[in-house]
């Protein structure tokens, strides 16, 4: 068994805007594991980003953790005081974030950007941070390191500003990092390049990656173990193989069969209706309305994720009765 | 080409010039080549689609196609005439004709509709424009758009600030239906949507196509939407087509060392197939100076030094398969 790093355990977060209180994240559990590779995938207003900004405790206002446990390295960061948390964000969790241009400070050059980061947490000469900053450009690849850090983040396109982004977040040399959707601004072979990047430093520095991405294709390509989440609820958490295989959870599947893709071509089968609104979120489970095997049941209580074999949790009550069939079987 | 092509596009150029910025002078100090001598044709009821990575020129061509810009030269021809000569010379009822038969939809549903009409004032808008329906028969026809493109009657008093983001989608789309149009250029139509929306929308136009026999220009930067939709396929590089043939041919053979990268670096949704590929160094140069030759050389994995002399022109390898390059 493999250590746990961080436990996500009925976590809520709320926003509470004029409109009604936004349920955005509504009792999530899962854990990240010491070295592996995590996908957090769901669409969008599906909680993804606010799980991760809530371990972080860096939720915007007018959100809020109403309730939960974030457990990291064994003690929960929820009973932290903000001057703990400032020694453990960067240092222990970073996050690189969707949009590398409006994550990095406009008015400041990448040498200064890096050296606050660098500064802040540590006792640091002219000279070492100098020569620190030089080889995290080198590491994640930005050509002339010498001469660019001096430039702004607008002199940098758009793949070399998310390099500099992580090289920011890997600064501290962290030993889990949320990556928010960091290739989703990118065009494809400047993602590959990026992905590449991640998935080589991941090896190099032992840290744990939590991949956050509504991109099926990125999960099979990055992740060992996937958490599948739909409006601020975990539906099913397996290993990656396993869940592209057999599926247990109706969303998942309809999810992996609503994506088309570039190997072959397949009937998109359709997901009816929207996402829901996460004000007045659906009773029970949360996408019995759009589920065509919901009962009853399914509309009056909450399922629970339950194993249903070795690393493999899904919530939902009709698990056993329904066949579903996996993404690497389907051959139309 | 076949007769039976619905449109022509033949050595479209577009360059947008670049001023120095200076207090009181305005000094013309280069251009931007956003599209050099495209040609391609899309044929009746048939999605034929442009791929390629931001600033390729996909949207510039689609926005001269329907001379929503101007060309800097070359032709489009519609049915036997060239269109850009009837735009200049032709009266107000002549392009409004012309206008007809060719819509768009774009890529942002929330920017595209007007937050201040209603769903059926907004369908019903281009009628109005044309006049081709008369004015008692209008709300029947807003319906049966709507019922079309899987919306209902009772949505037609609503606002767009009242529908998601697929919803959005589907009331352009019934909005380009309304004219009765035999094109549609759909840009990038489903990328600002959520994974399971996409897929009701491409399915949706791919319905439409065989029920009233649309032609689709359908420009996208997602290859395996483009793999799900179209029949043909013209992948461009800054400003140019470098490969274009049929969309099963172009996926399993390509030949031109950008479209291979291209597909190499696109994850697929299987962790069985483990295939991406970050085969391409560095990134796409500037629009404004590109390189000399062919402009892929500087990134291109297979280049010789014969490469940065001459430009290679597209020629076609086999029957409906062409290319630009010379060692493909």
């Amino acid at each position: 068994m493999t250590e746990t790093l961080l436990r996500i355990e009925g976590l809520k977060t709320h926003f509470f805007t004029e409109a009604g209180v936004v349920k955005a994240v509504d009792g999530v559990y899962f854990d990240v594991r010491k070295g592996e590779s995590l996908g957090l995938v769901g669409e969008s207003g599906s909680g993804k980003t606010v799980t991760a900004l809530s371990v972080l405790r860096i939720v915007p206002q007018p959100g809020k953790v109403v309730e939960g446990k974030i457990e990291f390295e064994g003690q929960n960061l929820m009973d932290k005081t903000e001057k703990e948390m400032q020694s453990i964000r960067g240092h222990k969790i970073a996050i690189i974030f969707q949009d590398p241009s409006s994550s990095l400070n406009p008015v400041y050059n990448v040498e200064t950007q890096l050296k606050d980061i660098l500064t802040a947490h540590a006792k640091m000469t002219k000279e070492e941070c100098h020569k620190k900053i030089l080889d995290l450009l080198n590491i994640v690849g930005i050509p002339e390191a010498e001469i660019r850090m001096r430039e702004y983040p607008h002199q940098f396109s758009g793949g070399m500003k998310q390099r500099v982004a992580i090289a920011r977040a890997l600064a501290l040399e962290p030993t889990l990092l949320f990556a928010d959707e960091p290739t989703t601004a990118l065009d494809v072979t400047i993602q590959a390049q990026v992905l590449e990047l991640l998935e080589d430093l991941k090896k190099k520095m032992g840290m744990s990656l939590v991949m956050i991405t509504h991109d099926m294709g990125i999960i099979a390509k990055m992740t060992t173990r996937v958490v599948v989440m739909y409006a601020g609820n975990v539906c099913e958490i397996a290993k990656t193989e396993d869940l592209y295989d057999h599926p247990r959870h109706p969303y998942t599947a309809l999810l992996l069969a609503a994506v088309p893709r570039l190997d072959r071509k397949k009937t998109l089968s359709i997901i009816p209706g929207n996402i829901p609104n996460l004000i007045e979120p659906p009773s029970g489970c949360r996408f019995h309305p759009r589920c065509i095997y919901a009962t009853e049941k399914c509309a009056e209580a909450t399922p629970l994720l339950e194993e249903v074999e070795q690393d493999h949790f899904v919530a939902c009550y009709e698990w056993k009765n329904i066949k579903l069939k996996g993404e690497s079987k389907r051959s139309d | 080409m076949t007769e039976s092509s619905f449109i022509q596009v033949k050595n479209l150029v577009k360059y947008f010039p670049v001023y120095s910025r200076g207090v009181l002078t305005k000094k013309l100090v280069g251009q931007v080549h956003a599209v050099d001598h495209v040609s391609f044709s899309v044929n009746k009821q048939e999605t034929f689609a442009l791929v390629g990575e931001s600033g390729c020129g996909k949207t510039t061509t689609a926005r001269v196609v329907l001379n929503l810009i101007e060309p800097t030269s070359g032709e489009v021809i519609i049915d036997g005439e060239n269109i850009f000569e009837k735009f200049s010379a032709a009266d107000k009822q002549e392009r409004l004709k012309l206008r007809r038969k060719m819509q768009m939809i774009f890529q942002n549903p929330y920017g595209s509709l007007d937050p201040r009409m209603t769903v059926s004032d907004i369908i019903a808008e281009p009628m109005v424009i044309h006049g081709h329906i008369a004015k008692e028969k209008r709300a029947d026809r807003v319906y049966e758009l709507l019922n079309l493109v899987g919306l209902e009657e009772y949505h037609a008093e609503r606002y767009p600030h009242e529908f998601s983001g697929g919803q959005r989608q589907r009331i352009c789309i019934a909005r380009a239906l309304a004219v009765e149009p035999e094109f549609i250029v759909a840009d990038e139509p489903v990328s600002s949507l959520d994974v399971s929306i996409r897929a009701q929308i491409l399915n949706l136009l791919a319905d439409l196509q065989k029920t009233i026999g649309l032609s689709f220009l359908y420009i996208s930067h997602d290859l395996s939407s483009v793999r799900q939709i179209s029949q043909r396929v013209a992948v461009m590089y800054l400003g140019e087509i470098v490969e274009l043939a049929d969309t099963d041919e172009l996926f399993d053979s390509p030949l031109h060392p950008y479209t291979q990268a291209l597909i190499e670096a696109v994850p697929i949704p299987d962790p069985k197939v483990k295939n991406i590929k970050a085969r391409l160094k560095g990134e796409v140069p500037s629009p404004i100076t590109p390189p000399s030759g062919c402009r892929f050389q500087p990134r291109c994995p297979r280049a010789k030094p014969s490469c940065a002399e001459k430009h290679p022109e597209l020629f076609e390898v086999k029957e409906g398969h062409s290319l630009s390059c010379f060692h493909g």
